[in-house]
């Protein structure tokens, strides 16, 4: 355990000296600025004009839900980056690179050191996303006095959304070289985006093939699964017209997280460690 | 007391190749021995069965009486590899604390402190490895090997980026880890430095040991020489123990010897041969 703790210390202290991550941190204050900015202006639109009220659409609540669902997917897109960034090389690209070998000869374990590969990265993705999610929560209360139903659950869901992202660039990392594997992972991400965005055409048109096809890319690939469900709890108690059209949502739609999704979560984390501790056991360096 | 390294049948296989074809090879405490050979002949991928980098095909190889790659023997291993690189944002100091940490050593500062000094790298400490030349990372990868008082320590390549400064440091380093009952496999191309600092060399060709002994046991004996009136005779044959009976003959047939001398190949001689007739 103090091995994989000694790992993420220097995982942690590695990740605070990337470039990405100084790139991210900038690209995040300029996000946060622009978001400030549209969102004051949304809402002073919506209250000089107040056009929903003759659909019988709650103005408010459609704006907040719109802005704060296409911040949570720019949370997500930048934790992934963050993700996908601090892990894409962990394994086989360091080992290519002759940065591995000096500390997997040492006696703490294969397994540890992925491990703490694994907490570090997590740790700084979840706290970067948690801290983006929060403060854009902030903004569009300030801007129009608008605060999700639940406030808490879609900041966790995108925690746990790009700590799967994570967990994926790792296992990704003991097979493929660094530039192939954030390739890949970016194209999963990009997958499971357009899956997304295949049931919400699939839901307006009721064609049943592309909902299965956005259910099947829900359970390959959680993390979509995950923001839906926190689109839909950001919105949970809207009603009647309202509710029909916050739910088509931005980027994949909303849609309710069933019983199953945090089991399949911890699972799915627990399949990919699982994966992850054989292929490096057995991948020589 | 087991050996520090022993393997017997040790063999691996990368799809088709052959990197190593059932090699026998056993290291003592306090010994240093040598691994020559050409590119590709398998040293490498020896030296990295040892460290647990890479899984044998069959065969065993025990490092401290403990299956290598197990954390056992890792704990009792130095290992520098012949490409290795440390992350350039660390301070040398830094460096070494982190190694002392997952090497689970004790020694805290003042192990730092020696080994620096043992690398006579005293004063770059406060440096950042990407401060540093070549040499200075390489002197520092053998400190960083060193950490924990390794049984074992394993180095590939350690002076390909030396000066002839650095080298002589890095021999002397090495003479001194052999009076502390530290064994040594030193992976080299510079037959010089084997010869010199060796007890043991051990020619890997094509995966097998193709000779095996000391420097002086390799330096085989290629005939006499005798310097004579008519100029230089030779008796490619003759050994050392024939030479008083070569020159009684020729006092005997009326020759006026001036001078004898004994032929040995040196180790360079030996190891080409070996690699050719391998080959």
């Amino acid at each position: 355990m103090s091995g994989a703790l000694t790992i993420a210390g220097y995982a942690l202290r590695e990740s605070m000296r990337r470039r990405v991550f100084v790139v991210v941190l900038l690209l995040t204050v300029a996000f946060l600025a622009l978001y400030a900015v549209g969102a004051k202006a949304a809402f002073d639109s919506i209250d000089a004009e107040a056009a929903g009220a003759a659909f019988n659409v709650d103005d408010q609540v459609l704006t907040g839900s719109t802005l704060l669902g296409l911040a949570m997917f720019t949370t997500l897109f930048l934790g992934c980056v963050l993700a996908v960034f601090l892990t894409l090389g962990a394994v086989r690209g360091d080992a290519e690179r002759g940065l591995l070998q000096p500390l997997v000869v040492r006696p703490l374990g294969r397994t540890a050191l992925l491990g703490g590969r694994f907490g570090a990265a997590a740790g700084v993705c979840g706290l970067y996303v948690a801290g983006v999610y929060a403060a854009a929560t902030l903004i569009t209360g300030w801007a129009g006095g608008w605060w999700p139903d639940d406030p808490i659950g879609p900041g966790v869901g995108l925690v746990a959304g790009v700590i799967i992202v994570a967990a994926l660039s790792l296992l990704g990392s003991i097979f493929l070289s660094a530039t192939a594997n954030g390739i890949a992972v970016f194209m999963a991400f990009g997958a499971g985006l357009a899956a997304g965005l295949l049931g919400q055409i699939g839901d307006a048109l009721d064609v049943n093939t592309l909902k299965n096809i956005a259910q099947i890319a829900s359970w390959a690939l959680p993390f979509e699964a995950l923001y839906q469900g926190g689109l839909d709890s950001l919105t949970s108690g809207a009603e009647g017209t309202t509710a029909v059209i916050v739910q088509l949502g931005p980027f994949g739609g909303a849609q309710e997280a069933g019983p199953l999704l945090w089991p399949w979560t911890a699972a799915y984390l627990a399949l990919l460690a699982a994966a992850a501790r054989v292929a490096f056991a057995r991948r020589d360096l | 007391m087991s050996a520090a390294f022993e393997c017997r049948e040790l063999s691996k296989r990368y799809g088709g190749t052959v990197a190593l074809g059932g090699v026998d090879l056993d290291v003592r405490a306090g010994e240093l021995v040598g691994l020559l050979g050409p590119n590709g002949a398998g040293k490498s991928t020896l030296v990295k069965i040892a460290c647990g980098l890479v899984r044998p095909t069959g065969g065993a190889a025990e490092v401290a009486g403990e299956p290598a790659g197990s954390g056992d023997a890792r704990a009792a291993i130095g290992y520098l590899a012949e490409l290795f690189r440390f992350p350039e944002w660390l301070r040398a100091d830094e460096l070494l604390s982190l190694h002392q940490r997952l090497a689970g050593s004790r020694g805290g500062a003042d192990e730092r402190r020696e080994l620096l000094e043992l690398v006579q790298l005293s004063d770059a400490s406060g440096t950042r490895v990407g401060a540093m030349s070549k040499g200075m990372q390489q002197r520092l990868g053998i400190a960083q090997a060193l950490i924990g008082n390794p049984r074992l320590l394993m180095l590939d390549e350690p002076t390909s980026a030396l000066d002839p400064v650095g080298r002589r440091i890095v021999r002397d380093l090495l003479l001194e880890l052999k009076r502390r009952g530290v064994a040594v496999l030193l992976n080299s191309h510079l037959l010089s430095e084997v010869e010199r600092v060796c007890d043991r060399v051990a020619i890997l060709v094509g995966g097998r040991v193709v000779a095996r002994g000391s420097p002086a046991e390799l330096a085989q004996t290629r005939g006499v020489e005798v310097e004579l009136d008519g100029g230089v005779r030779q008796y490619p044959d003759a050994t050392r123990e024939q030479v008083p009976e070569i020159v009684a003959q020729l006092v005997a047939a009326g020759e006026q010897v001036y001078g004898v001398r004994v032929l040995s190949s040196t180790l360079e001689e030996t190891y080409l041969e070996a690699v050719e007739a391998a080959s």
